[in-house]
C-alpha cells in the first residue's frame, strides 16, 4: 500500500444554514475509510459546527452533530479549532462536543502548509 | 417595517447593511443570523446599539438547532414560528436582506 497522505478538511461554515458542514463530514468519513492521515480544521463560523446541545427538532432537519463524536472510531482524532474564531463568537473549549486542539491563526496557517491535500468547505 | 436577516453577522455584511440603511421598526433574525443575538458574539454590541431604533426578534427554533437556545442576548425578543407570522402580518412591508 502506498504511504498515507496528509488530508486537511477546512470547515468555515455554520451548520444548517448551508449544506457545507454536512457534506464535509460525509467526505471526511469516506477519506478516513482509505486510511489517510486526516485533520479537521474549524475556522470562522465553522467552529459553530462543534457546539454542544444542538436540538434540531424545531427546524425539522437532521441533527448531524453526534457524528463528530463518532470520528474517533474512524481514527480521525486531529480536530483543530481557530482560537480567534472561537473568541469572536463567545465560545470556549467547554462548548464543544468533542475534544479539540485550539490553535492560533498563525499556527493554523502553518499546519495548512504541511498538508498534501486540502479540501475546503 | 419588518427587516429579516438570515446570514451570519461574522461572514456576511447583511446585518450591517440593514442597520446602516433601515431607519427603524422590527428586525427578525433567522437561520445563521441568529448567531448575532448570542452572548459573547462580536456582533452583540452592534445589536445592542441598534435597540433604540429597532425591536429585535430571534427565531428560537433556529437558535436551539445551533445549540445556543440558552445564550440569547439581553434585550432580544424570542419568537416561535407563530410569532414570525404575526411580525409579517403586523408590518405593512417586509425586506429580506438576502
Amino acid at each position: 500500500m502506498s504511504e498515507a497522505k496528509k488530508f486537511m478538511f477546512v470547515n468555515r461554515k455554520a451548520p444548517y444554514g448551508t449544506i457545507y458542514a454536512l457534506e464535509s463530514l460525509e467526505v471526511v468519513l469516506i477519506t478516513a475509510a482509505f486510511d489517510q492521515d486526516v485533520s479537521l480544521a474549524f475556522l470562522d463560523d465553522g467552529v459553530y459546527q462543534l457546539k454542544k446541545g444542538q436540538q434540531t427538532k424545531g427546524i425539522e432537519t437532521k441533527n448531524f452533530s453526534p457524528a463528530y463524536r463518532a470520528l474517533e472510531d474512524y481514527d480521525v482524532e486531529k480536530l483543530y479549532v481557530e482560537k480567534e474564531a472561537m473568541d469572536a463568537r463567545g465560545l470556549t473549549e467547554e462548548d464543544f462536543l468533542v475534544n479539540v486542539t485550539v490553535l492560533s491563526r498563525a499556527e493554523m496557517g502553518k499546519l495548512m502548509d504541511e498538508q498534501d491535500v486540502v479540501l475546503s468547505f | 417595517m419588518l427587516h429579516i436577516i438570515n446570514q451570519s453577522p461574522l461572514t456576511s455584511g447583511t446585518l450591517d447593511s440593514c442597520l446602516n440603511t433601515a431607519t427603524g421598526g422590527d428586525i427578525l433574525l433567522i437561520e445563521d443570523a441568529v448567531y448575532a443575538a448570542t452572548r459573547g458574539n462580536a456582533a452583540e454590541a452592534k445589536l445592542r446599539a441598534a435597540m433604540g431604533r429597532f425591536k429585535i426578534h430571534v427565531l428560537m427554533p433556529d437558535l436551539e438547532a445551533r445549540g445556543l437556545g440558552d445564550r440569547l442576548a439581553e434585550g432580544v425578543a424570542p419568537v416561535e414560528y407563530g410569532g414570525f407570522v404575526d411580525l409579517v402580518s403586523n408590518n405593512k412591508t417586509c425586506q429580506s436582506w438576502l
